[in-house]
């Protein structure tokens, strides 16, 4: 009996069943955790007023509720917004010195630029110089009010993409200046001459637009708005630092899905804003899509070219197989190192030189020479190169013999069998190289920090400035983002519902990547193979 | 020492002289000489491990695809030594054409299959390609069976298929001779009559040595038979007096059943 319960093997089955179980469930454990933190960050919570014993209120989101730590009873957590009033976000209050807890109506909630969220009551609207007709009630007269300044906002936006665009155009000059005086051109050349001359007229357009632009936003910030906060002070805010207003209490339920959508097309596509812990994060989507794509486009061509280096030229020997020992031991060396020589030997050895060489006019101020999303490319590739090797050495040895021979037997050379037969049978376990390398990738941040990534980075890595992509400049990327707002942030408590969206947005972009190159290694799969792979 | 191989062949297409063959350090062939006659099926037969294999490819150098080997002796092709110095054995493969024991069609349409060797040969005008995809399917008997889904991939087909593709790949390079390595043996009887049936058909036009297991194979396609035993050379002949009167008891025990 027992014996035959042995053989069977059932005990085997059981236990490798648990260990895949409990692998499954952290997995799933840590997704939940995530998409339920991170998906209910936007919804507009009703705001709740609560009286307490000793005559004071409190207006906020409750944002917890849990049990105190010696006595009976429960406290809750409010969000109460007011930083610049309060000095914090949130506040605790034991619900036994709750008097009474309502959901006032007329209650409103401003998302600002600065200072974080504002709650309270509106008063009275001061539309300054902007305009004379507002009508309806306060609230309506606030809602056209912010209407308008948001068109104004576009026109002065316009304006600043002038501004940069004359700004990159005038350090154009200022380099070619310095160029042309680093090779012993005299200050009184007809080049520099001219130089000068563009560049005081540019200059001389520089501040006719600001001053325009100056004027304008001293226009826009005359119109106020005045508030009264639960506990009885007024303060005045300018329109323009008012990202957005509602009346959570007010709401149906389709208007607060409709405000949660505009959240969440702010958070794609916008730029951050408080350092970082609201806003948008579409410099960091952008940074991390990009640099995994340049990092591909670097580990998969020389991890390919490697692996049939190793597989099918190379003579089976004692070096092969120190370096195929090597290359497995690379996958392990922590991702730091890497960082670190990516720093030493691509940012300031390559990056240095080319500066040298190329930029010496610019120096002391590097190009090449400091991080940059090139270098960090360049590390994040030396590190996936040995997952790509591996896998494609793997792929290679896979196919039959008899392909091969068929190849030669009818005339190919090594190189037209390897291009024609085995790269394209080779494929789909390419493929999955490349996938484990960009999921890979997509997860590292250490190396990231020394070679080029930022919290905060001016522009874009692809503009409209000629040469429109580039790849000297720093980055932002959505796990260095988690670090940075998660533990670097001056208000974390406030910054944490952005790490979990951060999280979870991360997770969506490796999963939709590594969906793709999926998708496309199974198509691979079907033509190239006899489904023994 | 072995009187009974020295048979004359008329204008010889290959021509064996004193081959030795090593793996390593132990050796597989002892000094063989055989000649191969043109436009006939010659059979090569024998216990595994015999060599056959080996020998068969020795003639188109597929053996040079493995370490550590050594080849001693003379092989040659129309009077060439296919070992000499200034062979060119991409050439060579060329004219030499190989089928395999297990079909191995390329994972691409049947069309790209069959040109495989003109396009790596540099010929890309479509007019000669699609002539030659046509020539090469009737050729092997496959045409109307595939000429309705030519771009389909090649993968899709029957074992016995893939086997005639695989032929109708080796003939449309238009070689002189054509090496079949066991090419049935992964092939179901109805199949194997096809092929066999096909290989009568090209005899017309092509050398071919085929290396079988099965005797009967044998006695049906072939006009020469050669038999070898643990690396020698023990009797060739012409196969309807080797199958009924083999000079040599090894030959005549090998023929009855009585080992391998």
């Amino acid at each position: 009996m027992k014996r035959a319960y042995w053989r069977i093997g059932e005990p085997m089955v059981w236990l490798t069943g648990a260990a895949l179980s409990v692998t499954l469930l952290i997995a799933i454990i840590l997704l939940i955790v995530v998409i339920v933190n991170g998906l209910g960050v936007f919804w507009p919570s009703n705001l709740v007023e609560a009286k307490l014993k000793d005559g004071s209120a409190v207006l906020g989101e409750v944002v917890k509720r849990e049990p105190l730590h010696e006595e009976e009873g429960y406290r809750l957590q409010f969000k109460i917004g007011n930083r610049e009033l309060n000095g914090l976000d949130f506040r605790w209050v034991d619900e036994a010195d709750i008097q009474e807890m309502t959901n006032p109506v007329a209650v409103i909630a401003l998302e600002r630029s600065e200072y974080g969220n504002f709650y309270g009551f509106l008063k009275d609207v001061s539309p300054g110089q902007l305009t004379d007709n507002l009508t309806g009630t306060e609230e309506e007269r606030l809602r056209q009010l912010m209407k308008l300044v948001d068109q104004k906002h576009a026109a002065i936006a316009d304006q600043t993409e002038k501004l940069n665009a004359i700004s990159y155009r005038m350090e154009d000059m200022r380099l070619k200046k310095r160029k042309l005086e680093y090779n012993g051109t005299g200050a009184d050349a007809p080049q520099i001459i001219r130089l000068d001359n563009e560049h005081s007229q540019l200059q001389q357009e520089f501040k006719e637009i600001l001053d325009n632009q100056n004027q304008m936003v001293a226009n826009l910030r005359s119109a106020k708005a005045e508030f009264r906060t639960v506990d009885g002070q007024n303060k005045q805010i300018v329109i323009a630092d008012i990202v957005r207003a509602w009346q959570p209490n007010l709401m149906s339920i389709p208007a607060k899905i409709w405000f949660y959508l505009g959240k969440l097309k702010e958070l794609l596509t916008d730029d951050p804003r408080e350092s970082n812990t609201e806003g948008g994060l579409f410099p960091a989507i952008f940074g991390t899509v990009m640099l995994i794509f340049t990092m591909s486009l670097f580990s998969f061509p020389f991890g390919v070219i490697a692996a049939v280096y190793l597989r099918e030229y190379a003579k089976d020997g004692i070096l092969v197989r120190l370096v195929r020992i090597a290359v497995n031991n690379l996958a392990g060396i922590p991702s730091i190192v890497y960082g670190i020589f990516g720093l030493g030997f691509f940012v300031y050895g390559i990056g240095g030189a080319i500066d040298k060489l190329f930029f010496p006019e610019r120096l002391p101020t590097p190009t090449f020479g400091t991080g940059g999303i090139l270098w960090a490319s360049l590390t994040l590739a030396l590190l996936t190169v040995p997952v790509v090797i591996v896998a494609t050495e793997e792929a290679l040895s896979a196919i039959p013999r008899e392909m091969r021979e068929g190849s030669y037997a009818l005339g190919a050379t090594k190189f037209q069998t390897l291009v024609r037969v085995l790269l394209p049978m080779a494929s789909p376990g390419i493929m999955t190289g490349l996938i484990l390398a960009m999921a890979r990738a997509a997860g590292e941040v250490a190396p990231l920090m020394i070679t080029g990534v930022v919290k905060l980075a001016p522009a874009l890595p692809i503009d409209g400035n000629f040469p429109f992509i580039h790849l000297d400049r720093k980055f932002m990327h959505l796990g260095f983002h988690i670090f940075d707002i998660g533990f670097q942030s001056p208000n974390i408590e406030a910054a944490k519902p952005m790490v979990f969206v951060t999280t979870l947005l991360l997770v969506l972009i490796v999963l939709a990547m590594s969906g793709t190159a999926i998708h496309l290694r199974n198509k691979m799969k079907k033509r190239y193979t006899f489904g023994t792979f | 020492m072995h009187q009974s191989v020295n048979l004359q062949v008329q204008d010889p297409v290959i021509q064996v002289e004193n081959l030795d063959f090593f793996y390593g350090t132990s050796q597989s062939l002892h000094n063989i000489s055989l000649n191969f006659p043109r436009k006939q099926v010659t059979a090569l037969i024998g216990p595994s491990g015999c060599g056959k294999s080996t020998l068969l490819r020795c003639f188109n150098r597929m053996n040079d695809l493995i370490d550590n080997i050594k080849v001693d002796g003379k092989v040659l092709l129309n009077g060439e030594d296919i070992y000499g110095r200034s062979t060119d054995v991409i050439e060579l493969r060329r004219k030499v054409g190989m089928v395999f024991q297990k079909s191995n069609p390329f994972p691409k349409s049947i069309y790209e299959n069959v040109i495989y060797g003109l396009r790596i040969a540099g010929i890309n005008n479509k007019a000669v390609l699609d002539e030659a995809v046509e020539k090469s399917l009737k050729g092997a008997a496959l045409w109307d069976e595939v000429k309705d889904r030519l771009n389909q991939s090649a993968l899709g087909m029957s074992g016995g298929q893939m086997q005639r593709l695989c032929i109708a790949r080796a003939i449309a390079v238009n070689p002189e001779v054509i090496l079949m390595d066991e090419p049935c043996s992964a092939l179901d009887p109805k199949s194997t009559a096809r092929v066999e049936e096909l290989i009568t058909e090209l005899r017309r036009d092509y050398t071919i040595i085929i290396v079988t297991h099965n005797m009967q194979q044998a006695a049906r396609v072939s006009d020469y038979t050669a038999f070898l035993f643990e690396g020698i050379l023990v009797e060739f002949g012409q196969t309807k007096r080797l199958f009924v009167k083999p000079k040599n008891k090894q030959t005549e025990d090998y023929i009855t059943g009585r080992f391998g």
